[in-house]
């Protein structure tokens, strides 16, 4: 039976493998939207009804909300003893739950009135 | 004659503190040398370990001024400039029996935990093959494990692991190394309860690949490289529908 | 304290205390990026809150704690899935050197 150690540690690394692609995109959106100072107009005009941005955005979320929550788990069990099942869920939950502001913040810059 | 000092850790399992000590400061000498020195003229009930004293064995692993070295390769002058005081204490990570001799039993048992032990392929009974098992010294699988097998079990490594320290389960790095070895012999029949015995939190997957044990090993071999071999082995092997 | 000076290390240490701010910041950044779902308006209002140079400096070291994380985290990718050993150590200057570089770039575009 796999344990969870295991798949953790997979799941963070496959979260590693696309955030490693998306970051690199969001830096570079980051430098060029810095530009003359941050803006609403600017920002929602490339997202605002763009399926492409809201669904990378939302991978991005989700890719990040796990692999942020596994290396918490990490820290937490090797610093702070944390430990077991049961924080392993808390952990995994905290991911999902974080994922899914980002999710719906992702959608709200694809909705924006 | 110039003088060196040393502070050595004494005491056991429920605690101890450190013992200064002056010693010659000879021109040439090893800090196996200076313990020695001090066990025979100054503190009799001094317990410490060595065999060979020639860098062969592995028994005298100690922390010199914070770092587990083979005292008996050690020499004094590269820890040590002449004023300054040499710190020695007892392989950390483990538990001591006293003064600076350790209980190597948790080291060896993790050993086993991961499976580090050979077991044929053909003639499991332990009788004779009928033929010899012809294995190319340069296939990629022989030079993986003859990088490894020089492993002596000399702690170092372990001592040295910060995840050992943080995390009691954690195989460590030559249980694992070890492990790598076995992995990569073509006779060997175990490895599907290998592969599985070094997964998860206590086996490969907590690593953090920080390289201490690389570092450290006196035998310059490559722990680190050992893990990174296993968490591939498990990750394409799980993928790939292998396991 | 026991001696842990070589550079594979502090790469691990850098790597766990950036993802730990990186992972603590998260959730702000979501809630922030959330003020969009109220309009246009209240984005603007908020990026408006933004604009002063104690947030601008908090933005310039998340993106080089940003950058430092992920290039580290491609060193160690690297090592497991490639096997790549041989240039760890250089690998961790070339971390050090993409963070920098992130940084500058930053500060040349921050306006």
């Amino acid at each position: 039976m796999r344990q969870s150690g295991t798949q953790l540690w997979a799941i963070q690394r496959i979260t590693a493998a696309f955030l490693g692609i998306a970051v690199i995109v969001h830096l570079v959106t980051i430098m060029i939207a810095v530009r003359g100072g941050l803006s609403a107009t600017e920002i929602l005009a490339r997202t605002r009804g763009a399926e492409l941005w809201f669904a990378f955005y939302a991978i991005f979320a989700l890719c990040a909300g796990l692999h942020g929550a596994i290396g918490l788990r990490n820290i937490a069990g090797e610093w702070l003893g944390l430990r077991g099942r049961g924080v392993d869920a808390l952990w995994v939950s905290t991911g999902l739950v974080t994922a899914a502001f980002g999710i719906r913040a992702a959608w709200g810059l694809y909705h924006a009135g | 004659m110039a003088e060196l000092k040393v502070r050595i850790w004494r005491g056991d399992a429920e605690g101890g503190a450190m013992q200064e000590f002056t010693v010659p400061a000879r021109e040439n000498q090893t800090i196996l040398d200076v313990v020695t020195q001090i066990q025979r003229e100054q503190a009799p009930d001094l317990a410490y370990r060595f065999a060979c004293r020639v860098g062969m064995c592995g028994s005298c692993a100690m922390e010199v001024n914070g770092r587990a070295r083979w005292t008996c390769r050690t020499h004094v002058k590269r820890v040590a400039q002449p004023g300054e005081t040499l710190e020695i204490r007892p392989l950390a990570n483990l538990p001591v029996i006293r003064d600076l001799a350790t209980d190597m039993a948790p080291f060896f048992d993790k050993w086993a935990r991961a499976q580090g032990s050979f077991q044929p392929k053909d003639a499991a009974d332990g009788s004779v093959p009928a033929e010899f098992a012809v294995v190319p010294p340069t296939s990629k699988k022989r030079a993986q494990a003859d990088a490894g097998i020089e492993c002596i079990g000399c702690g170092v490594c372990y001592a040295s692991c910060d995840i050992v320290a943080w995390n009691k389960d954690y195989l460590g790095p030559a249980a694992m190394n070890r492990a790598w070895t076995l992995v990569n012999d073509v006779r060997d029949g175990g490895n599907a309860a290998r592969l599985d015995a070094v997964s998860g939190d206590a086996g490969c997957h907590s690593c953090h690949s920080t390289q201490t044990c690389t570092e450290r090993c006196p035998k310059n071999l490559d722990p680190s490289s050992a893990i990174a071999g296993l968490k591939r082995t498990l990750f394409w092997d799980s993928l790939l529908g292998r396991r | 304290m026991p001696d842990r000076q070589h550079p594979t290390y502090i790469a691990f240490i850098v790597h766990r205390i950036s993802g730990l701010f990186l992972a603590l910041f998260l959730p702000l950044h979501f809630w922030a990026l959330g003020q969009a779902i109220t309009g246009e308006a209240s984005l603007e209002g908020f990026l408006r809150w933004t604009d002063n140079a104690l947030f601008k400096f908090a933005e310039w070291g998340l993106v080089i704690l940003l950058a430092i994380h992920l290039a580290g985290g491609l060193r160690v990718m690297a090592l497991e899935f490639l096997g790549w050993r041989a240039r760890q150590k250089d690998m961790v200057a070339a971390t050090a050197g993409i963070a920098i570089a992130a940084g500058i770039l930053f500060l040349l575009n921050v306006g």
